[in-house]
């Protein structure tokens, strides 16, 4: 087959066509399943069904998703440079990182539903609560990778910037920035998408309603009222801004590392 | 030598090593008390086994390493980190140790960039020294595009472009394949006559060290030790031609003795 469509050798196209076939597969038998054995739409509704609710209820569901999206872009944006500017106290002296290493572990391994109630409680802005709750599940990966990329730098690199009398500034600027950049993009990567769960989490925690609400109180409300198809339009659409981020993050760690990095060059 | 400036005042030596010693907190003896005086102008290689301290002795010299005891003197002065900067020194590293995100002429610059040394004159020596080590047509590669051997002649240029009298060199090329390193090994003679340097370079290889040097320095291991200096007077410039004749083989014998004999001391110190 790929020998009469040459372009289907590429593997850039091969990338979009593959997982396409697997979906339109996936969604044909969803389909064939829900109509053939009859399935009530109140237990699983057809694709087709998802998709005419997600244009009728779009007015709650567009702005549910602007909610929560700007939620996690918030909490993305927060947790990003708290985390970098932890990461930079933690390597300018071992004794400090040594000494509160352990609570950034705390605060990555305590749940963040169990801590949630709480900050609902003492954060009087719902909206600054659940950005509060949403950076600190998308913090950790962020003071992880940077502390650990900041770190990993050539010894003999770092010699060379010693015998050559390299201030303190320049050996920041022109060694540890850039040897850290590759550890710090996929940080980026996975907190976006934990800040997004923790948005949500958030979210059905704090369970406001109104018009500050999110698309996991939509999926609540749908649950609530057992409309089906609506809960399956929301889950959709977090599932796509789940996997926005994902493309958005990629696109900038290649705009950012270019050729240089091995992560970036090898499978091209 | 040809830069002696007469009888009367001769030049001093490039590097006079006193004494020096290195003992690490746990108490590893790295290397007992080394006594040696490199000329300007010589090329000494410092041949040894693994252990022998002799990488220990070059990061000495650069100021990597403080001894533990003893002196070192770079033109008469003390060596700190200070004589990196007047820029009378430069390392080569085992590895090309090159910023992988930075281009071959950014790479170069760097020892220019860190000394603040305003940019067109950078751009002109970092051309200047490409040329030399004929990567002129590399300038806005990336490390990784080019090979093993290229690398470390980026990583040579880089050392050359803060116009160095003194090159320190530590095993530059023991990771390359053998033609690769003839070549490279051929083209640092050429620098070495070129610019009048003074190169302490660092090898395992026999044959390396009676090709390259004036001047080899023996040293054994634990405790790392020079156990014989041997001078190679043979005349410049050396060609592959020379790693054919009966004197290139008398040395290397030479030398296969000495390391042998060495070895075979320190064996037995350990046994008893």
């Amino acid at each position: 087959m790929s020998k009469a469509v040459p372009w289907l050798r590429q593997p850039r196209v091969q990338r979009i066509v593959y997982p396409g076939l697997v979906a339109i597969v996936l969604i044909a038998a969803w389909q064939g399943l829900v109509v053939g054995l009859d399935l009530p739409p109140y237990l699983v509704p057809s694709p087709f069904l998802m998709m005419k609710t997600l244009f009728t209820d779009w007015a709650a569901l567009g702005s549910a998703l602007l909610v929560t999206l700007e939620i996690t872009v918030l909490a993305f944006a927060v947790a990003t440079v708290a985390g970098v500017l932890i990461s930079f106290v933690f390597v300018q002296n071992k004794q400090i990182e040594t000494a509160l290493f352990p609570y950034a572990v705390l605060l990555q391994v305590t749940p963040i539903v169990a801590v949630a109630p709480l900050i609902i409680i003492w954060v009087k802005n719902p909206t600054a609560s659940m950005v509060i709750c949403a950076s600190l599940v998308a913090l950790f990966p962020i003071i992880s990778n940077t502390t650990l990329g900041l770190r990993s730098i050539d010894t003999d690199l770092q010699s060379y910037f010693r015998m050559n009398r390299a201030t303190r500034w320049q050996t920041l600027m022109r060694l540890r920035i850039p040897s850290a950049l590759p550890y710090f993009f996929g940080g980026l990567r996975i907190s976006s998408g934990l800040a997004l769960i923790g948005a949500v989490v958030a979210e059905f925690v704090a369970g406001t309603g109104g018009s500050g609400a999110g698309l996991a109180y939509q999926i609540l409300q749908a649950g609530f009222r057992l409309n089906i198809p609506r809960m399956f339009a929301a889950l959709l659409l977090i599932s796509l801004t789940g996997v926005a981020l994902f493309v958005a993050m990629a696109w900038l760690t290649r705009r950012a590392l270019g050729a240089w990095h091995a992560s970036e060059t090898s499978h091209d | 030598m040809d830069r002696h400036h007469g009888a009367a005042a001769p030049a001093p030596p490039a590097i006079q090593i006193l004494s020096a010693e290195k003992t690490y907190p746990d108490g590893t003896h790295a290397l007992q008390p080394v006594d040696l005086t490199i000329e300007e102008g010589e090329f000494v290689t410092l041949l040894g086994p693994s252990g022998c301290g002799k990488s220990t002795l070059l990061k000495m010299i650069a100021g990597l390493l403080e001894p533990s005891d003893g002196r070192l003197l770079l033109w008469r002065k003390p060596v700190s980190l200070t004589a990196a900067t007047e820029q009378k020194l430069a390392f080569v590293f085992q590895s090309p140790t090159l910023m992988p995100w930075a281009s071959v002429a950014g790479n170069v610059r760097l020892p220019l960039d860190l000394a603040g040394v305003p940019r067109p004159e950078a751009g002109a020596r970092v051309a200047d020294a490409l040329e030399l080590v004929g990567l002129d047509k590399f300038a806005g590669a990336l490390p990784r595009a080019l090979s093993g051997g290229m690398q470390m002649r980026v990583s040579i240029a880089r050392s050359l472009v803060t116009e160095p009298h003194l090159l320190l060199m530590d095993e530059p090329f023991g990771a390359l394949d053998e033609i690769t390193r003839h070549k490279l090994d051929a083209e640092l003679l050429g620098l070495w006559s070129q610019k009048k340097l003074t190169v302490v370079f660092v090898t395992h290889s026999i044959h390396e060290a009676v090709f390259l040097s004036t001047r080899v320095v023996m040293m054994a291991a634990r405790p790392g030790r020079i156990v014989e200096e041997i001078h190679i007077d043979e005349p410049y410039p050396r060609t592959a031609d020379f790693m054919v004749t009966p004197e290139f083989s008398r040395y290397a014998k030479q030398l296969q003795d000495s390391l042998l004999r060495a070895s075979t001391v320190a064996s037995e110190a350990a046994d008893s």
